[in-house]
Formats: structure tokens, sequence, C-alpha cells
């Protein structure tokens, strides 16, 4: 099945997910990026390439942050947004989700911004609405189930490239529980993809997926040994929520071997960075003192965010 | 009623026999082949040159989705597809709703299935009651009403004990036990293969050992009761190397498996193809290969198709939350010729495995050309070519991995009993 | 402009051709003039039918827009739609007292009720040609006329 992202002129139509995805096109939404940084300085924070578009959040799963990044994004472009939270299930309410699709198309929706608790669903969505004809509305990804989340991704790779420039001499270490996070698997996918020849995944058995090699990552059972020479640290939530029968015995045991504080940071190079793609669990992943300190781009992050975002949204609206 | 199918290339796995030939066919039976009984006034006569003809094929799985399930599809939609598909017997697994635990639910089943007048229906009891894994079904009853099985179909029998108690009480009066080797806490959640492609797409998985952990524990309780088990849909090489294991050590047990499970693996999934979420899930290329080679050389008995039709409604969701199953009446005999092309099998093999082998597994008289056996026969064209659309499926099931693909195997004429039940 | 412009004028050139003449007209006039960059991709009115141009530089305006008198720069006039666009952007950061527009030069053809105020030259020159502004390694500028790639403002 062809990866229904791209159109065929090779342009991005939808946002769903960044594996597959070239490096050209991701370096293209970086840059463009770029410029969408400064917007946030002035006064006036608005400029018109949206304006007259409708941007629907569809959120199925709960997320204040992801969505008041997109809102702040999409109205920073002039678009009209509209917050919908569906709740825990589509189902739970009667309609199909590809019902509640249609009924928004009919809106005249311009825009998706999807969050779903199940793999595949904006996938589903894009199908969907390229099979009923209707090639000018555009999906973007904002998380499915533990698959992906590109702009997560892609805002993670503005942020190393914004404090790091090449990729090509970078050692990035991603810590936590890889097994249920599409926030990880976004950030190897467009890691490989743009070059980066070390990408090391940390993490206990229990939260690492059967494979994870295929994706391109060497594997640590030792923080220390893992974070050694280390440019780039990316701390993973820990998905309570996600968590089902006994992968963890508590977070306090999980911090006191994986957790990352001042001690462990000092293995990684000196001029380390820290990330976090948020909300933080304080003395559960990271220390405060990380996470306050000199080496944390965390607040950074967030800024990223929203231009990256921008980004993504304009050059879907061009397409 | 006479009916001659005339100089068709006879293939008849049983017999050995491979040859052009004509059938002579009176009474509902077989009373000759090759040369015609003397005075032969026939009927109806069917010109097969250029064609086959088979025993009508024999489908150990396939959900008819009544009673209870009949908004995704009915007895009259399914018994055509099965004819449609060549098919002659089918067995029906027990998760109905409610579930075939009573006997009147079975007899019921069987007299609508008599009344349409299509291929014969052999229902498969619950082995307990409701497939709730507690109290064990009435075997007995159940047997007189017409279960030729019992099996707990796709639900989770996780008391060990009561499994053994099952297994015992069916060994007792000789009844066959159909399990599927999947162990419920390790399967719990699952919907795809625990490898490369459930870790990229971000897929809750079932590991291998699912299966194998299972299938020691149904190999060690048959061998301690006796029971004469079936082992429904095998999906790892490691099963299958257990189940060569098993049967050269003497163990009466014999297995099946999926005909989507012969030709796809996990990469089928693509871009979350709900068709392609099946239990057990599509595993690894490693995996289908073993299967392939396990049914060349006997170790898996036969394919059958699993034919679970599934509403589009219950597809067109998240891959996850999407309902598991396949379509597949109509695709077992032109899986089972693509699978006989690609690894270039004796075409009487291949055939075998889901007509003498099935009927053998079953225990019914069926599944042969001899002279004297019931005049259930397939004819078709090898070389006909067909694309597999939701207009050209009979099933009200459309969800099948392989729409929009082209398979060579078109079915002409089916007869059931000698009469012409089905015809292209 | 010697003598036209007012004292504290802020010179504000539309990148790039307009960037470079608006820092070679600042330090050619008399009297302290802060010199701004405006990068109009954000508001053009052909987003929709071209898209996102690559490699959007970031407009800086080191002075206080509201209440200043602004000379947009640019190196050729045409349709008037990329002054449009830069005032358009001007107004987003605060309210100017006064706009003026200096242009290299003027090849007519506009699409919109622009005039310059300040012009170096009126040239003439067909539809399908363009009018470039290059400047070279010792920062020399230079016009140059080419086949139309991209459309003019």
């Amino acid at each position: 099945m062809a990866n229904p992202q791209l159109n065929d002129k090779g342009e991005l139509n939808h946002l769903l997910t960044l594996e597959g995805l070239p490096g050209e096109v991701i370096g293209r939404i970086l840059d463009t990026a770029v410029p969408f940084v400064s917007i946030a300085e002035r006064d006036v924070k608005k400029v018109p390439l949206l304006r007259g578009k409708t941007v629907f959040n569809l959120f199925f799963e709960n997320s204040t942050r992801t969505r008041t990044t997109f809102e702040i994004a999409a109205k920073r472009l002039s678009a009209d947004v509209i917050n919908l939270n569906i709740g825990v299930s589509s189902t739970s309410k009667g309609e199909t989700l590809l019902d509640t699709i249609d009924n928004l198309v009919a809106m005249n929706a311009d825009m998706f911004v999807v969050r779903h608790g199940e793999s595949g669903a904006p996938h589903l969505i894009a199908r969907h609405l390229s099979t009923s004809g209707r090639p000018g509305i555009h999906v973007i990804n904002a998380g499915d189930g533990r698959h992906q989340h590109p702009t997560q991704g892609l805002l993670d790779l503005f942020t190393i490239r914004h404090y790091k420039q090449d990729f090509h001499r970078l050692t990035v270490a991603i810590v936590g529980d890889l097994l249920h996070s599409r926030v990880a698997r976004s950030l190897i996918h467009g890691l490989t993809t743009l070059g980066t020849p070390e990408v090391r995944a940390i993490g206990p058995q229990t939260l690492l997926p059967a494979a994870v090699e295929s994706l391109g990552v060497h594997v640590f059972h030792d923080m220390a040994k893992g974070l050694s020479g280390a440019d780039v640290i990316v701390m993973l939530r820990l998905q309570s929520e996600r968590m089902k029968g006994a992968l963890l015995p508590s977070p306090g045991e999980f911090f006191k071997h994986y957790g990352l504080t001042v001690d462990k940071l000092a293995l990684a190079k000196p001029d380390a960075i820290v990330m976090h793609p948020g909300p933080m669990n304080r003395g559960v992943e990271i220390d405060s003192a990380v996470a306050d300190g000199k080496h944390s781009v965390i607040l950074p992050q967030v800024t990223f965010g929203i231009a990256v975002r921008m980004a993504v949204m304009s050059m879907l609206g061009a397409s | 009623m006479k009916v001659e199918i005339r100089n068709a290339r006879v293939i008849d796995p049983r017999h050995g026999v491979d040859r052009k030939a004509s059938l002579f066919i009176a009474d509902g039976r077989i009373v000759a082949i090759g040369d015609a009984p003397d005075g032969w006034r026939p009927k109806r006569v069917l010109e097969a040159a250029g064609l086959i003809a088979c025993p009508g094929l024999i489908d150990v799985s396939a959900r008819l989705r009544e009673p209870g399930f009949e908004y995704k599809a009915t007895l009259e939609s399914e018994m055509l597809a099965a004819v449609a598909g060549g098919v002659t017997s089918l067995a029906c697994p027990p998760d109905t709703d409610p579930p075939l635990d009573e006997p009147g639910l079975v007899e019921m089943l069987k007299h609508r299935a008599r009344s349409l007048d299509r291929a014969h229906v052999y229902p498969i009891g619950a082995l307990t009651v409701g497939l709730k894994g507690g109290t064990i079904t009435e075997m007995g009853e159940l047997s007189e009403a017409g279960c030729i099985a019992f099996s707990h179909a796709d639900s989770p029998l996780e008391d060990t004990q009561i499994l053994l108690r099952a297994m015992q009480y069916a060994a007792t009066f000789g009844y066959p036990v159909w399990l599927r080797p999947q162990d419920a806490h390790l399967a719990r959640g699952g919907v795809a293969h625990d490898g490369e492609v459930a870790t990229r797409l971000g897929l809750a998985a079932v590991p291998p050992f699912a299966e194998t952990i299972a299938l020691d524990t149904i190999f060690a309780l048959a061998r301690a009761t006796g029971s004469r088990v079936h082992l429904a849909r095998l999906s790892t090489h490691e099963g299958v190397a257990r189940v060569r294991d098993a049967k050269r050590s003497g163990l009466a047990v014999t297995c099946d498996v999926a005909a989507n499970h012969v030709h796809l693996c996990d990469t089928d999934i693509g871009w979350f193809d709900a068709n392609c979420h099946l239990v057990p899930p599509l595993r690894s290329v490693r995996d289908r290969d073993a299967l392939r080679t396990g049914l060349a050389d006997g170790t898996i008995d036969l394919i059958c198709s699993d034919h679970t039709p599934v509403d589009d409604d219950a597809k067109q969701l998240p891959f996850a939350e999407s309902e598991a199953g396949a379509t597949g009446l109509e695709l077992l005999l032109p899986l089972t010729l693509k699978w006989a092309r690609e690894t270039k099998l004796p075409l009487a093999t291949a055939l075998s495995r889901i007509t003498a082998d099935p009927a053998r597994v079953l225990a019914i008289d069926a599944g042969h050309l001899g002279v004297g056996a019931p005049a259930d026969v397939c004819i078709f064209d090898p070389e006909a070519w067909w694309t597999v659309e939701r207009a050209s499926l009979k099933s009200q099931g459309k969800n099948t991995p392989f729409l929009g693909i082209e398979l060579a195997g078109k079915v002409r004429y089916t007869l059931v009993g000698g009469q012409v039940v089905y015809e292209a | 402009m010697r003598g036209a412009v007012a004292i504290n004028a802020a010179l504000v050139g539309i990148y790039s051709g307009g960037a470079w003449l608006a820092e070679r007209l600042a330090q050619m006039l008399p009297g302290e003039h802060p010199v701004g960059y405006i990068d109009v991709s954000f508001y053009r009115d052909d987003y929709s039918t071209k898209g996102l141009r690559a490699n959007v530089a970031t407009t800086t305006l080191p002075f206080e827009v509201g209440g200043s008198r602004i000379v947009l720069v640019d190196d050729v006039l045409y349709t008037g739609r990329s002054v449009r666009a830069a005032i358009n952007e001007l107004f987003d950061y605060g309210r100017p007292d006064s706009i003026e527009l200096a242009v290299l030069v003027d090849r007519g053809g506009r699409e919109l009720p622009i005039e310059p105020t300040y012009v170096g030259a009126r040239v003439s020159v067909a539809r399908n040609l363009s009018i470039v502004l290059q400047r070279d390694l010792d920062g020399r500028l230079e016009l140059t006329v080419e086949p139309s790639g991209v459309q003019g403002g």
C-alpha cells in the first residue's frame, strides 16, 4: 500500500508518520519552521497564511498540552480553530470514527488534527478522505496509540539541529518507556533518516519493544553505559496510564535505575543537551536539578513546537 | 437423476486418480468412472473438457453467522458462497450467539441448512457452557443432535484443570476435541505478531510462545487422557516443529492452517489494513514458509478457510479496534491452487488438503470419488483468472486481504448428492 | 532623496534586493537612519497557488514601528503586490506615522494603486522578462534583465 501522506508530486498532503518521509521533506519542514520562531516575539503574533481555513482539533484522547499548542499554532496562522474532545472511545458515543469525520467535512473542515488512542486511526481517516473523494482536506497525526507523534518528532529534531547543527556526528540516547512511546518511534525514524550514526535505546527489558534493534538503535539496559559520551539525552515520560500488567514494580524503582540525575548526566558529553517531551514526572524520570539545570532545553522545545506545527500546517495548507 | 460429467481431468487424491475420464452419477452417487454403464442415458451432461473434476471441497471452519449474527451474514448468503467456492461439506465453529451448547440450537441449525439444499453442514459443539470455560456441555446430547466434535472456538480456556476434565470426558466417549493453541494470558490484548512490524506500527503483540506454550500443555493433556485432539489454526514455525515431533512420537493429533496464513505475513498489514487483522495473527515470512513446508509434508493435515464474514462497519475502524477475521469460502480453492503453483507441488497433494484429508479428520464418508461415494463434486477451471472484488463475492462478508487481487481457479459446477447446486 | 527624506526615517528594505539598497542608502543619506529588513513571504497573496517559498528570511525591524516614519525600499516596482504585502506586515508590528516608497526601477504594469515616492529610473520591459538586482562578492550592485522565473513585485 502506497504511503498516503505524499501526493503524486511528492508534496506533503498529510502528516501521519515520520516513517518513510524522505530526508529532504523533513529538512524542508525544519527550514520552514525557522522564521516562525521569531513571530512569537512580535506584538502581533499572527500571519495571514491560513486565513479563512477551518482547523478541527479532534482529540479522542485527552491532552490539554498538545491540543493547546496546535490551537496556538493554527491561530497564529489566522485559521479558525474548533476543538472537539470526543472522549475515550468514539464507539462509546454510538457514532463511528468515520461518521464523525464525514459530519465535520460537511461543516467545511480544511484540516484535521487528530489524536487517538489506537495506532492507525489517522491513516484510516486519510484513506477514507481520499476514497470518498475529498483530496483537499489534510490530516495531521497528533499522536496515535503507540505508533507515531510526528510533530513531536519534528520539534525534537528541530531542537537538536538548533543546538547541535550536524546530525552526522551525534550520539543520541533515548531513555525510558519506549514500548508505549509514539514519541520515541517518531524520533528514531527521524534521526535515522537524517543520518544520525548512533541512536541508543535505554530501558529495562519490559519497556523495550520486540525487535527494537530493527528500528536502527543500540539497546542498553545499563543507563551509565548508555549515557557515556552522549550528545543528546531524551527522557521519555513513564506512561503510567498505558501500563497494564506488571511492567514495573514502582516509579521509585524506575528512578533508581533509569532516572536522570546530575551524576548520571555527568557521564554524557560536557555540552550535552537534555530533552523531554513533557509533561515531566519530576523524581521519576528526571531530577529537578537536571530539569531546571543548564543542560535542559525542555522549555525551548515548547517554543519550537509551536513554530514546527505552524510550519507543518502552512505547508499542508498550500498543497 | 442421471448426470454425466464428460471428459474432465478427474483428480481423486484418496484413490490416487489423476486422469482424463468421464464421471457417471445416478441416485446421488457415483456409479462409474471412465466407461459408461450399460444403457446409460443421462438426464444432464456437463461438458468438462479442459476442466478439473475433484471431490467437493471440505472446509472444516466456516462461520455461517447464524444464530445471532444475522446482520453480518445469513445461512442463505453463506451457503451460496460455499457452493460457489466448490465447498460441499463444511464444519462450523460453535461461537454463534448463543453458542452451540444446546441440542435444540444444533438441531435448528442443521434443519435450516438442510432445507436450503446446498452443502452439508457439520456443527462443532461448544466444549463448555456458553464457551465460558466453566461447566462442560452435555456432549452426549449434542453429539446425538449432530455435533461431530467439540471446541472452544477462539474463547480462552484458561483453567487447565477444566480443560483436563473436558478432554477426559470427551475421550471417554471418543468425541474429538478441537483446540486453538493460544495461551490466553500471553495473547491478551495482542492484535499482531510480536516482531518488527508490530513494533514499527505500535500494535500490541502476540508472541510466538503464546502458541508453543499452549501446544505443550495440550500435548501433555492429550497424552494423559488419550483424547483425540485437533489443533485449530497453527501459525508459528516453532509450532509446526512441535507438531512434527509429537506426531513422530506417536501422538494421535491432527492440525490445520487457515488459507490466508499459507500466503500472507505481517508485512501485508501495510498501513494498517484491517482486512489483515486475523486470529491467529499473520506472522513472519519464516513462519509462513514453515507452514507451507508442514502442509506439503503432511505435518499439517489440511487447509481451511476460517471463513468469518465481518460487516464493513466493524472493519472500518483503527486496526486494533476492528473485528478480526476474513471471508474465505470462495477463496479456499484458488488460494490452495496458488500455493501448489508457487511451491511446485503436485496438484493432487494440494487438493488432498481440502478434500480427502479434511474428510479423514472429520471422519465422514466424503472427499473422494470412489464408485459408490456420494456424488459431491467440484468442477473448476484451473486456468480461469478472476479478480476478487466486492461484486464477485457471494458472501455477505467482503473482508478479505485479497481484495483487488487476481487469482486463478474458478468453479464452474458444484454438485451435492448428484444435484447441480451451483453453476457459473 | 537627499533633503526630502525625514531626518530619522527608518529605511526598511524588502528582501533581498531592497535590503541591499536600504543598507546602501543608509550610508549615502545624511543623518542617522535605522535599517530594517522585511520578508513578505507570509503576506503574499499567491500563497494558495504557489505555496511557501523555501528559505524564508527573518523580518528584522530594530526600531519602534509605532509612531515611526518609514521609507520602504525595493529594487523593482512592478505589479505593486510585494509592496502591499510589506505594508500589511509593517502594520502588524505597529502603526507608523507615515510610509514612503523608494524604488530603484519602476517598470510599470501596476495591478494595485501603488506609486513610488522616490524613483531611480523608469524602464519598460516585456512581460516575459524580469529585472534582477544582483550583488557580487565585493558588494557591488548590478541590474540585469533575464527571462522570468518568479513573478516580480
